[in-house]
């Protein structure tokens, strides 16, 4: 649907967007997620044909995109976008929805019919002859989303759809995002750098970093498997450096960090350098002192908890396993039910498949 | 004190009495001036709107000179259309000298600056994130701009009414232009200015108490059209009152 090879742009001689290659398939929900400012807008901007890339191209449909205005408009009418900052006209929110068919020639009564079904979809219904200018941060992202569909766009960019709203409202628009998608098999390209929003919605995900996209892949790719440190951060996990794979056998190696030993399954041959990525949710906690005969965990590490940071309903617990920290996720149930506090002995167990190993560069 | 107290109840009786010479000055200041406010409208917005949506070089100090150019003393355009339009000037020929239309052609060169500077600024307020939307919305590039101008709409309004009222309280134009003829090109502010200095305070406070009245009729009409809109929505649309 969408092939962007070696696209950058960059402004006033700053690289904001670094030779990013991507493929967009028909139908799917691709996301895009990295901290803020690391060019998610810019390659929007650039695939909606808003903006001029400085260098690479862009295709289509199978149809290469130039740099010629007509040929842009015309591509541009295929497309719709919502922008982060929910951006209104001072009329009515009929009016509204209906500027993109206004634009297009939509006779009259086609207008009327096609507006309402997208105030409809959105529940906008009871607003539509209200102020534009009077809806909430919500309804105007609601709004701007009816505005976009309503002229059945092929292909639509979101913009971090949700990152002004409350969680309530951020979740309606989410669960509109995916009706949408499911509706209309309209292909989306969204925004996000909420990387949870991003678990939801997308079927693949573009990590992108300092203008670069660093990984592309399905959940699991991105979340359990990060190519380098920086993504694993992102994602929620705080790698373990300084790792040396010591022997392996059928890829099952073991991993000195320290004095600590860690078995883990890796194809990084012995005497490699390594970083260690283990998802805290992945991490049980046992007592010391406990029955430990009967696991089948590979990885038994013995530490006392130093630190136990609230998250909601879980707590993140860290623990130091012989000069290595490693954090776990526990429900603040088990927590209480196990008795854990600052300063007791526990093991962590770690599975040898939940680790994770990275060169490390 | 007793002549202004004079002046005050002659004045009263002046317009009571719908004093026709008193009347005949009113008219023909307002025909001018909203002659001259329409025409100024009808050239500053498509320049306005062609510096706004063009980019090019000495973009900023054109608007710099445009904004210069709002506090020109009356007298140097008066003078400069004068010479223009002057037996002996270029387009002395049209014998606008001491007529209404060279007065409104005085007043439109007067006051299109502010009215292009101010569209300008109405135009700026919408902003780009506006633009992009339209432009995401398949908007061709003139149906973006007569959205934008629509946008515009209450910030233009209140532009082409502050430059009514340059037009019609400038004494400079109106007298070097109109020369005050009575019966012919008299309007309001040169006809206090001759009175007062005649000692007929009477007649000028009359004139001045409607040149206030129609200031008053233009602020209500303002504020009627822009009512519509709660204060609230006002200043969202980076309108200020």
């Amino acid at each position: 649907m969408i092939r962007a090879e070696a696209l950058s742009r960059s402004v006033g001689g700053r690289a904001i967007l670094d030779g990013v290659s991507l493929e967009i398939r028909k139908g799917e929900i691709f996301t895009l997620i990295g901290p803020s400012g690391s060019g998610k807008t810019t390659l929007l901007r650039l695939l909606d044909l808003l903006d001029m890339p400085t260098a690479g191209t862009i295709t289509i449909d199978n149809s290469r995109i130039d740099g010629h205005p007509e040929e842009r408009f015309r591509v541009r009418r295929k497309m719709a976008m919502v922008f982060q900052k929910p951006t209104v006209l001072n009329t009515t929110v009929e009016e509204n929805v209906a500027a993109g068919l206004k634009f297009r020639k939509v006779p009259r009564g086609e207008i009327g019919e096609q507006v309402r079904a997208a105030l409809d979809l959105v529940g906008l219904s009871h607003l539509a002859g209200r102020r534009a200018i009077s809806l909430s941060g919500g309804e105007m992202q609601r709004l701007a989303i009816a505005r976009a569909i309503v002229t059945k766009p092929d292909i639509l960019f979101l913009d971090e759809p949700t990152a002004n709203l409350d969680p309530a409202n951020a979740e309606m628009i989410e669960d509109l995002i995916l009706r949408i998608n499911r509706k209309f098999r309209t292909t989306m390209v969204l925004s996000t750098h909420d990387m949870i929003q991003g678990q939801r919605l997308a079927h693949r995900i573009g990590v992108v970093m300092d203008g670069r996209l660093v990984q592309t892949g399905d959940l699991n790719m991105i979340f359990y498997h990060p190519v380098n440190r920086a993504i694993a951060s992102f994602v929620g996990i705080e790698p373990i450096r300084g790792g040396i794979v010591e022997n392996s056998e059928d890829n099952l190696a073991t991993i000195a960090v320290g004095r600590v030993r860690f078995q883990a399954v890796t194809e990084e041959k012995p005497g490699s350098k390594v970083c260690l990525c283990i998802r805290p949710e992945d991490v049980t906690l046992n007592l010391a002192g406990g029955d430990m005969t009967q696991s089948s965990v590979r990885n038994c590490l013995q530490g006392t908890i130093t630190k136990m940071t609230p998250l909601g309903p879980f707590t993140r617990v860290t623990v130091d396993c012989g000069g290595v920290p490693q954090s776990a996720l526990l429900t603040r149930k088990s927590c209480e039910d196990l008795g854990l506090s600052t300063g007791t002995n526990v093991v962590a167990c770690i599975k040898a498949t939940s680790i994770h190993v990275i060169p490390d560069l | 004190m007793n002549a202004i107290l004079d002046g005050i109840s002659q004045a009263i009786n002046l317009i009571v009495t719908l004093n026709p010479e008193v009347f005949e000055i009113a008219a023909l200041s307002l025909f001018i001036s909203l002659s001259a406010t329409l025409l100024a409208a009808l050239i500053a917005l498509p320049i306005a709107g062609l510096i706004h949506f063009r980019e090019f070089h000495g973009k900023r100090a054109l608007i710099v000179v445009i904004q210069t150019l709002y506090s020109v003393p009356t007298v140097v355009v008066g003078l400069v259309v004068y010479l223009l339009i002057s037996r002996s000037g270029p387009f002395g020929f049209f014998g606008l000298l001491f007529t209404p239309e060279g007065m409104i052609l005085g007043q439109t060169v007067l006051i299109i600056p502010i009215m292009m500077g101010l569209f300008i600024s109405a135009l700026t307020g919408v902003g780009k994130d506006i633009r992009d939307m339209l432009t995401s919305l398949g908007a061709t590039e003139l149906q973006s701009i007569a959205t934008i101008v629509r946008e515009a709409r209450f910030a233009i309004l209140s532009a082409i009414v502050l430059g009514f009222g340059r037009a019609i309280s400038e004494v400079g134009v109106a007298m070097m232009i109109g020369g005050n003829i009575r019966g012919a090109t008299r309007v309001l502010t040169t006809a206090i200015t001759l009175e007062t200095g005649i000692g007929n305070f009477g007649f000028s406070i009359a004139l001045g108490i409607i040149l206030l009245s129609i200031a008053l009729i233009v602020v209500i009409v303002m504020n009627i059209i822009t009512s519509t809109l709660s204060k609230e929505q006002w200043q969202a649309m980076g309108g200020s009152v």
